[in-house]
């Protein structure tokens, strides 16, 4: 079927992101990934694998994580969205994201995003988490340069300095 | 430039410090653009339609309906693409031939292997593109398939390429899918085996895995109505993609720019051409930049992997466990086009060894899947693979501790490589002893709570490295600070490593040099990010260009003190006039007079690094834990040691010796190309070609050795490579500790070990050879 067949009409989607009310039309068979990166205009978010395996698009919905390439944009509609780019705090960095930086958590840093709106949910729900509820939590991420050694240190060492 | 050969140790105030890296903010705040992240006015995107055969005959390619579709600007075939006739390109990690690597991003004629390119298309977005792909018309003639290395090498096997003529053993040889036959020799192997006590062979099989970068190719081109084109592009090789670009596209080099964006990940699979000409194509057809970024499937089927093959090694030792002769044969598979890093495996294999007496027999043999790439320490994890477990087998039949046997027989500076080139000083002693002195080593193994199976195995490996040439410019602001050009894509903190060798000439801190990756119109020439060379070779750019700096500064100092530029001193940061020793100005504040002393201060440094990398070697110990029940292995503990030479930034060498552990680990137990019997990968995803995650994994121990490269003004060594090679067969030797039976093939899986713990049963050895 060939767009000429079928004209494509496009969803309002009104919701919060990062906090802010934001609205945009997007395609019914647009993912979240996709309408935040190609309409919003947020690219903090990556695409690694577009089929839910990597976690490199993870973004918070209603403050659970979810992999952004398999929620539809349209499905976020008066929903609240957290993303990469929502997590500093104005002119600051969120202590995870100075805890990566500190212990050499990243090395290319395309997993980086994910890996830290990830964290942030488990340190929400968690102050505390041993080593392995932290690789349990964050094996829905694949990171192929760190071997994840430091980005648990970061977790562990954010967790620390934030009590 | 000096060397460190024979002075003491040098002190150093910013190398072996940790700073935080200058592109980290950017990185952690979702700011730095990727390859799929640049938006350019008017840009529009494209889509590859790519052959679902691995073997076949285009007939016809017919785009007429999908560019007659709303919404698509343009759609382009083979016939779009210039024919590129048969050149050679050296690409440091990869020796391409230009006609391949022009059929390799598009098909002229003939699809050879499964996801080549047979077509594309530009349109206003994303779902145009993919929707404008399947109203394209083409007509396949499958033919069989040669997807294994029986096939490929029989006699009269399915040939791949007509026009291929193999060197074998130096005589041409067409009609052939084995590409290439080297063979090293050193002495008289035959004879030392006939008088050997203990002799072994074995014959190990690798399976093709995948470098695994998370973040998928993107190349952006806009190819402008003057004939400028430049190409945003996701590359570890910024001035090899410009090249070839250059070649296959049949244009000027210079009307080629490459702006390299940042690169989530490579390992060696970023460096060859792959849409940048599709995108430049469609561009100059359409009038509009275009973008085609590679879903996730794509990248398994049509780039990369890393060769698998089958490697036979043999070896013989003396009555007191010292090596007297060792050959090996070495067959791996290329992919649809040669080039298979049989030369690195050949080096590689026995390095780690005095081998009196060598033969080493290799193969570059081409089948229907996607061409391989480097993967770091390209072919030699593989080939190391092999004669790490042999060399554990040996000492198990000899009785003999595998560390005694790997100390009394280690490669030291002056022993001979056994293709050739002399060891100078390294390593390898060094980090078998940080093995046996760690923490790890002296621990014991323990008893499983559960009945599984514990097992603990130790294996050392070598890589080069390289050098080559890099260019970095500094400049001096008035506020004493520097910023530094280079043109190497930071694919790990080399940004960081490269900006704290200037600071250490200078005395400044590292974040007083500010590094800036930039295009190839904006740097002197710099060879790729691979081989182990950015912080070695571009760091040496670096402090030359440093050096050339406090060199003018002195002359602008001298002018104002009113004497010679001999006479000013440049220590800890400060020119100091010797004559007058009260006359001295810090780096910052001379910086602010240059304005007045014969303007801005720019210089570059511009370096062609001979000879070795230094080479680093490494040693890795690994504990595992099998279930008999299931065959599932985890790993309980490990330790890389790996000589650097001197850390630049200790934080960022353990992470690659950490980084390149867990995907040796992945490689030993779980990654592999499922290949249906007609060249399709059957597990084309990350659910199904499953890389190590983090519940996967320990934390890995990094000791960082330090032995001083003699090659490089601070000692530095390229160290992100070896961390791949060791942990294969040290994984392999851990398991075979625990239950008894050797591995012969990877991926060490499940279903491998419960066959090996079948056979031990039936009193069967799983070995081949």
């Amino acid at each position: 079927m060939t767009q000429q067949e079928t004209p494509v009409r496009k969803v309002p989607v009104a919701c919060t992101l990062n906090g802010q009310q934001t609205e945009f039309l997007a395609a019914p068979y647009q993912s979240l990934l996709e309408a935040l990166r190609e309409v919003v205009g947020l690219t903090g978010t990556k695409e690694g694998c577009n089929d839910g395996n990597c976690g490199a698009c993870t973004v918070s919905l209603d403050g659970r994580i979810v992999d952004s390439c398999l929620v539809l944009a349209a499905e976020v509609d008066g929903r609240q969205v957290d993303t990469i780019e929502g997590m500093a705090p104005p002119h600051g960095l969120h202590p995870l994201q100075q805890a990566f930086l500190e212990e050499a958590a990243l090395q290319c840093g395309i997993c980086t995003p994910g890996f830290l709106v990830a964290a942030r949910a488990l340190l929400e729900r968690e102050p505390h988490p041993d080593e392995h509820r932290i690789r349990l939590w964050l094996a829905g991420n694949l990171c192929r340069c760190t071997g994840y050694d430091k980005i648990v240190r970061a977790v562990q060492r954010a967790a620390d300095e934030t009590t | 430039m000096s060397t460190t050969a024979d002075r003491p140790a040098q002190e150093f105030k910013v190398v072996g410090s940790r700073p935080v890296r200058h592109d980290g903010v950017d990185k952690v705040l979702g700011r730095a653009q990727y390859g799929a992240d640049v938006k350019l006015s008017g840009l529009i995107h494209g889509a590859v339609l790519r052959s679902p055969y691995a073997h076949a005959v285009i007939k016809k390619v017919d785009v007429s309906r999908a560019e007659a579709a709303p919404g698509v600007f343009a759609a382009i075939t083979g016939n779009d693409m210039p024919v590129t006739a048969p050149r050679l390109v050296d690409m440091m990690e990869e020796v391409t031939n230009l006609k391949w690597a022009s059929e390799r991003v598009m098909a002229h004629g003939k699809a050879v292997y499964r996801g080549h390119p047979v077509a594309a298309v530009a349109a206003v977005d994303q779902n145009t593109a993919l929707e404008a792909l399947k109203l394209i018309e083409v007509e396949y003639e499958p033919l069989e398939a040669v997807i294994s290395l029986e096939d490929a090498m029989k006699p009269d096997a399915v040939i791949i390429h007509d026009d291929l003529v193999g060197d074998h053993l130096g005589e041409k040889v067409p009609h052939t899918n084995i590409a290439e036959h080297t063979r090293t020799e050193f002495g008289d192997p035959e004879a030392a085996f006939a008088e050997a006590a203990h002799v072994l062979e074995r014959t190990y099989t690798i399976a093709r895995a995948h470098q695994g970068y998370i973040e998928p190719h993107s190349s952006t081109a806009f190819w402008s109505p003057d004939d400028k084109i430049s190409v945003w592009t996701t590359t570890q090789a910024p001035f090899g993609v410009r090249s070839s670009m250059a070649a296959v596209l049949k244009v000027p080099l210079s009307d080629v720019r490459v702006v390299p964006t940042e690169i989530g990940g490579g390992f060696g699979g970023k460096i060859g051409l792959y849409m940048e000409p599709l995108a430049a194509v469609l561009s100059r057809k359409s009038g509009r930049p275009v973008k085609i970024t590679m879903d996730r499937k794509s990248v398994f089927d049509a780039t990369g992997p890393g060769p698998g093959g089958q490697v036979t090694a043999k070896m013989g030792v003396d009555k007191d466990g010292k090596i007297v002769a060792a050959t090996a044969t070495i067959r791996y598979m290329a992919g649809a086009y040669p080039g298979s890093s049989i030369s690195a495996a050949t080096a590689g294999i026995f390095a780690c060894y005095k081998v009196p007496n060598v033969r080493i027999d290799a193969y570059d043999v081409v089948i229907n899947m996607s061409k391989t790439a480097a993967y770091r320490a390209p072919g030699t994890p593989q080939a190391t693979f092999a004669s790490e477990s042999l060399v554990s087998e040996l000492c198990e039949t000899i009785g003999m501790d595998p560390m005694e046997f790997h100390l009394l027989n280690a490669a030291e500076e002056g022993t001979r490589r056994p293709d050739g080139p002399v060891f100078p000083r390294i390593g390898n002693v060094a980090c078998m002893e940080a093995i046996h002195n760690s923490d790890h080593f002296k621990s014991e193994l323990g008893e499983s709570p559960d009945g599984k199976l514990r097992g603990r195995g130790f294996a050392s490996g070598y890589w080069n490295g390289g050098g080559n040439r890099s260019s970095v410019t500094i400049s001096v602001n008035d506020d004493g600070v520097v910023s530094l050009v280079e043109g190497n894509p930071d694919i790990g903190g080399t940004r960081t490593t490269i900006a704290m060798q200037a600071a250490e000439v200078f005395g400044l801190p590292a974040h007083d040099v500010h590094p800036t990756v930039v295009d190839t119109d904006s740097v002197g020439y710099n060879d790729l990010t691979a081989g182990s060379r950015t912080t070695y070779a571009s760091g040496q750019a670096a402090i030359e260009a440093a050096r050339q700096v406090v060199e003018e500064i002195k002359k602008r100092v001298a002018m104002i003190w009113e004497t010679e530029p001999e006479n000013v001193s440049f220590e800890d940061s400060v020119f100091q006039n010797k004559v007058a020793p009260d006359q001295r100005f810090t780096f910052k504040e001379a910086a602010g007079k240059l304005g007045q002393t014969g303007g801005p201060v720019s210089k570059t440094g511009a370096v062609n690094v001979r000879g070795s990398g230094g080479g680093s070697f490494a040693a890795h110990l690994c504990d595992v834990e099998v279930d008999p029940e299931t065959g599932k292995v985890q790993i309980l503990r490990y330790t890389a040691a790996q000589d650097a030479g001197k850390a630049v930034h200790p934080s960022y060498v353990e992470g690659q010796f950490q980084g390149g552990a867990a995907q040796g680990i992945g490689w030993a137990l779980n990654e592999e190309y499922y290949t249906s019997p007609d060249g399709v990968m059957q597990n084309a995803s990350f659910l199904d070609y499953r890389m190590p995650t983090a519940l996967d994994l320990p934390m890995i121990d990094a000791i960082v050795v330090e032995v001083p490269n003699t090659n490089h003004p601070f000692g530095v060594r390229g160290i992100g490579e070896t961390s791949i090679v060791p942990p294969a067969p040290a994984v392999g030797n851990a398991i075979a500790d625990a239950i008894g039976v050797r591995m012969y093939q990877t991926p060490m899986n499940p279903s491998r070990i419960m066959e090996a713990l079948a056979n031990k049963r039936n009193g069967k050895n799983g070995h081949q050879g």
